[in-house]
């Protein structure tokens, strides 16, 4: 591991230069942020109630999506990896439509589907009496939509990479399927599957377009910090990079403390 | 692999380049010179402005009129940001005001005037019959947020009619609000006159007493940095010409 990190000669600029200005691409805009900034406001707008709520709302729905991305995401993933089925790459071209799609497209085909008169919605409601649109379930549902495929794409990706044979020998020594999964292949896979609701919890934070469309936006139910960001800036566009840098920094300050404690890398 | 790549990448670049070097030298019309007008407008326009931009590049040939259809707000801040645009047309004075506040425009002229009215499935299934039928808490309402000039528009309307409606969301922009309604989301919401003509009869429209309190003012400008001044001049002259009018109001609008 040591010896390929250090490698002698010199440095490769075919591959430094693009990255150096790969770097500056990602940091430029949020440099931007930081210099527009109005710091002077930014301790009054953080105890702004209506701020807090919406930062409060994105934080619980990221992560109940991301609790409902892992339920159902990482046996699909496993499904994808270690199965053989029919129309196998079909499925998993299925599972990346939720990447290409523009999420208001996603919200309105939630819309569609789970929505008061779409097709399984209108059963939900006559049944149950439940509508997911304008309530905070709808928020979780619209955000598991759009990051789901970031985890499903990470964990398979790991368990492909995975050792086979450490799953081949559980199954001589008679474990079954679901032991070998729980016991050997979980383990194995664990970095991946925190890298994969890292990036999945990422993504639903910052998620905009399928829950405007899906869920709505009102206070304290469905308006969550990107939400308000985009409001504040059709009025009052300093406001909207103050919400913008908050989000921003809970988000970074979350991130790196999960890798601390759970992504220990050599 | 990495020749054919960059091979590829090279070819990319080159097409981009050409179309961004077609579109500058438009070919022009036997002798008059290639002119292309950039209008930025309200969301609530898309229908008539593409009408009549049609219309002006039809009356001067050789030139091309270009639209940027959003948000009033978020076009003003475009603006205000050095967007190279030759026109603005607003849904709100206080959008139109940003601009004029930046020297980016001077004297705009209101064209247009819009009137909200109740849009609510063709079935109307909570039975809505005037603005007090929202205020019913079983009735899902959908309004567009304050933010917006629709949003604004309605909360004037609702004060001057003495009614508090809590609605389930507020909407970003209004056409945003009228899928709500399309869709069957919502039972009701407040949208312009001009958007339920627009739906063609995907919503109902109710008209109701109180929205004379709340009428929108719709001001247009040339841009002080137009790039292409002369045609921002004439494309504003044609919107306040009487054919202008005609078509603006045929799609609902009402004569300021």
């Amino acid at each position: 591991m040591s010896e390929r990190a250090s490698v002698p000669g010199r440095l490769p600029w075919v591959l430094v230069l693009p990255a150096v200005l790969g770097l500056v691409f990602l940091v430029l805009p949020l440099a931007g942020l930081l210099i527009r900034a109005p710091w002077s406001t930014l301790g009054r707008r953080l105890t702004e109630p209506q701020v807090l709520e919406a930062l409060r709302l994105s934080l619980v729905t990221a992560t109940l999506a991301t609790a409902i991305c892992l339920v159902l995401g990482v046996p699909l993933a496993w499904c994808l990896a270690r199965l053989s089925f029919p129309g196998r790459r079909v499925v998993r071209a299925l599972v990346t439509v939720p990447l290409v799609l523009p999420p208001v497209v996603g919200g309105v085909a939630l819309l569609l589907a789970l929505g008061r008169r779409g097709l399984v919605g209108q059963w939900l409601e006559s049944t149950f009496g439940v509508t997911l649109p304008f309530t905070t379930a709808g928020v979780v549902v619209a955000e598991a939509f759009v990051a789901m495929p970031f985890l499903v794409i990470s964990v398979e990706g790991a368990l492909r990479a995975a050792d086979p044979r450490f799953e081949e020998a559980a199954a001589t020594l008679g474990a079954s399927r679901w032991t070998i999964f729980r016991r050997v292949t979980l383990p194995l896979v664990a970095p991946g599957v925190v890298a994969g609701a890292v990036l999945c919890w990422a993504r639903a934070l910052g998620e905009f377009g399928a829950t405007i469309t899906f869920a709505g936006n009102f206070p304290g139910t469905t308006q969550t910090m990107p939400l308000a960001v985009y409001l504040a800036l059709e009025t009052e566009p300093e406001a909207a990079i103050v919400l913008s840098l908050v989000l921003l920094a809970v988000s970074v300050v979350i991130l790196a403390s999960l890798r601390d404690r759970w992504v220990t890398s050599p | 692999m990495f020749r054919r790549v960059s091979g590829l990448v090279l070819a990319a670049v080159l097409a981009v380049s050409a179309c961004g070097s077609g579109e500058e030298t438009a070919t022009p019309a036997a002798g008059a010179p290639a002119a292309a007008a950039t209008v930025f407008a309200a969301a609530s326009l898309t229908e008539t402005f593409t009408e009549l931009g049609k219309a002006f590049e039809a009356a001067h040939p050789g030139t091309t009129v270009k639209f940027n259809f959003g948000s009033s707000a978020t076009l003003a801040t475009q603006i205000t940001q050095g967007a190279p645009a030759d026109v603005f047309a607003a849904a709100s004075p206080a959008t139109m005001k940003t601009v004029t506040d930046a020297g980016l425009a001077a004297n705009p002229t209101v064209f247009v005037k819009n009137k909200l009215q109740i849009a609510v499935p063709p079935d109307n299934p909570a039975k809505i019959e005037s603005l007090k039928d929202l205020t019913d808490p079983k009735v899902k309402v959908a309004l567009c947020a304050e933010q917006v000039p629709c949003g604004a528009a309605a909360v004037k309307a609702l004060d001057a009619a003495g009614l508090k409606v809590t609605p389930v969301t507020l909407e970003q922009d209004v056409k945003a609000t009228l899928t709500k309604v399309e869709l069957g989301e919502v039972d009701a919401a407040l949208v312009y006159q001009t958007d339920v003509i627009a739906s063609a009869g995907k919503v109902t429209g109710i008209p109701f007493p109180e929205a004379d309190q709340a009428i929108n003012d719709y001001p247009i400008a040339p841009l002080s940095k137009a790039p292409a001044s002369d045609l921002a001049r004439q494309f504003v002259e044609l919107v306040l010409s009487p054919q202008g009018k005609d078509v603006l109001t045929k799609a609902g609008f009402q004569a300021p």
